[in-house]
């Protein structure tokens, strides 16, 4: 078992501390255009790469759709690629996104949430990557500047994963964590390179009856993608499946033998937890909220309330398992939605967890808050109020309203 | 679909082709074939520069080209094209 290595501590926010990990994690190829909350990472990395400190090669680009495409090229020849994005930005990449997971291309890339317009707004809500979670990218949502050093790094290693390979978004809340400065510990140069390793090459079966590793090489000419008909698309579009079912127990190994270097754990991986084995009310959040939702569950545990926190880092794949087993002694649940889906009757995650939830022997009352879109501010007595709509949920066995809003004026 | 094709565990990932391209017989796609009277053929060869799929090929030995009928997808091209009217598209 390796012990904890000694580590440095720097002033970074969110989009630095996701440059610094890029830049240590030994990649080849960096494609993206600049877009807020985005641009820090890109205006860093730049200047790495225009003073010498990384060994890579930084792409202008007119768009995100040629970032993207940029990326997924190099990443076909054998590269090691990062990409950075946000809302208007990612809807742009849509067509590529699904391109890039579809040549199973193990491109890395932080998404800065943000709001989608109109009416236009740069601040930060889910709706940019949520919209995004059918297109068979891995989507990680991190809590801190801290975890997101942490979880690019771990990023390189889940989709280069022979079982996986698959493009993975780190997903980031806007401001809150993109320009909020933070003490970051990073880890040395060598332990980070060291742990991303060079990237491995699954085996595939060309055309010419070779079995060689899957990228673009004139020595073993091979077609990676091209057109699909009703005859095997549907088998390709099930690979990606079983890779997506592969990535859990991955995802957790891979997070643990991080952990063993830094010191550092968020949950098993894919759920994160607080102060939940004996809680009677729960809230599920994503992201940076999760840090708000803390502090209340401390406070409403003094007053001798049993709350507690669930957190979902892995949003793709959805932890369904694990979801069932942290909930099982919960009784009523809230999932905040940092999204809206129109007409929905609730937001994503709400949806993604009664579904879940249903497979479960006992069913907890599940409700659902919309909360905080284009960077509305999520206070602690707001949480209060969900978790006080639990209690009432609780004592009277009757639910009032299944999908409320939380923070909006009436 | 026929059952000889494979399932999800047995093709490469990543849309890799597996097969050539020339695997795939596509000149069962058409309806009518190219056929050449030799008699009014002058091998002038424009046929062989027409054809879109290079299904006409040129053998230099025997002074005279030749159909692929594996390829030819009966576009009519080379009929058209033909300066002397020696190509007949024939239902097949």
């Amino acid at each position: 078992m390796e012990s904890v290595v000694k580590q440095k501590v720097l002033a970074l926010n969110g989009d630095e501390a996701v440059a610094y990990a890029v830049k240590q994690s030994d990649v080849d190829v960096v494609s993206a255009y600049p877009i807020t909350p985005q641009t820090i990472i890109v205006e860093r990395f730049s200047e790495y790469v225009a003073n010498g400190e990384v060994d890579a090669e930084f792409i202008c680009v007119e768009s995100e759709h040629s970032a993207l495409s940029a990326c997924l090229a190099a990443s076909a020849v054998g590269a090691r690629t990062f990409t950075a994005t946000a809302s208007a930005g990612l809807a742009l990449m849509h067509e590529i996104l699904y391109v890039t997971s579809g040549c199973r291309a193990p491109v890395v890339m932080a998404v800065a949430n943000r709001a989608l317009s109109a009416p236009i707004n740069i601040h930060c809500d889910h709706s940019d990557s949520m919209v995004e979670r059918d297109c068979g990218w891995i989507q990680i949502y991190v809590e801190n500047s801290q975890e997101a050093y942490d979880s690019i790094i771990q990023a390189f290693r889940i989709a280069e994963n022979q079982k996986i390979m698959l493009p993975v978004m780190v997903c980031l809340d806007g401001f809150t964590l993109s320009h909020t400065l933070e003490n970051v510990h990073v880890l040395p140069d060598g332990t980070v390179k060291n742990f991303v390793g060079t990237r491995q090459f699954p085996l595939v079966t060309t055309h010419e009856g070779k079995n060689v590793p899957l990228r673009l090489d004139v020595e073993n000419p091979m077609t990676i993608g091209p057109l699909d008909l009703p005859d095997y698309y549907f088998e390709h579009k099930r690979q990606q499946e079983e890779a997506m079912r592969n990535a859990p127990e991955i995802i957790k190994q891979i997070h643990e033998e991080y952990a063993r270097i830094s010191g550092r754990r968020y949950g098993d991986g894919l759920l994160d937890s607080y102060r939940l084995e004996d809680a009677e009310i729960a809230v599920i959040c994503l992201g940076s909220t999760a840090g708000t939702v803390k502090t209340v569950v401390d406070d409403l545990r003094n007053e001798g309330v049993k709350a507690g926190l669930l957190r979902i880092r892995t949003f793709r794949p959805l932890p369904i398992e694990g979801i069932i087993k942290a909930l099982e002694k919960v009784k009523a649940v809230a999932v905040m939605d940092r999204s809206m889906s129109f007409g929905g009757h609730g937001g994503a995650v709400f949806h993604e967890v009664r579904h879940a939830l249903y497979d479960a022997a006992t069913h907890p009352h599940v409700v659902n808050y919309v909360y905080g879109l284009g960077g509305r501010d999520t206070s602690p007595s707001q949480i209060r109020e969900i978790f006080n709509d639990l209690q009432k949920i609780l004592e009277t066995g009757r639910v009032k309203a299944p999908v409320q809003f939380v923070g909006l004026r009436e | 679909m026929t059952n000889h094709e494979k399932g999800w565990k047995e093709i490469p990932i990543a849309g890799v082709c597996w097969k050539p391209t020339t695997a795939y017989k596509t000149g069962d796609w058409k309806t009518y074939k190219p056929v050449r009277d030799p008699e009014k053929c002058t091998r002038c060869l424009m046929c062989v520069i027409f054809c879109p799929e290079g299904a006409i090929h040129w053998k230099a030995k025997e002074n005279d080209i030749e159909f692929d009928y594996d390829f030819c997808k009966g576009c009519g091209i080379c009929a058209n094209e033909c300066p002397v009217k020696a190509i007949e598209m024939k239902l097949e």
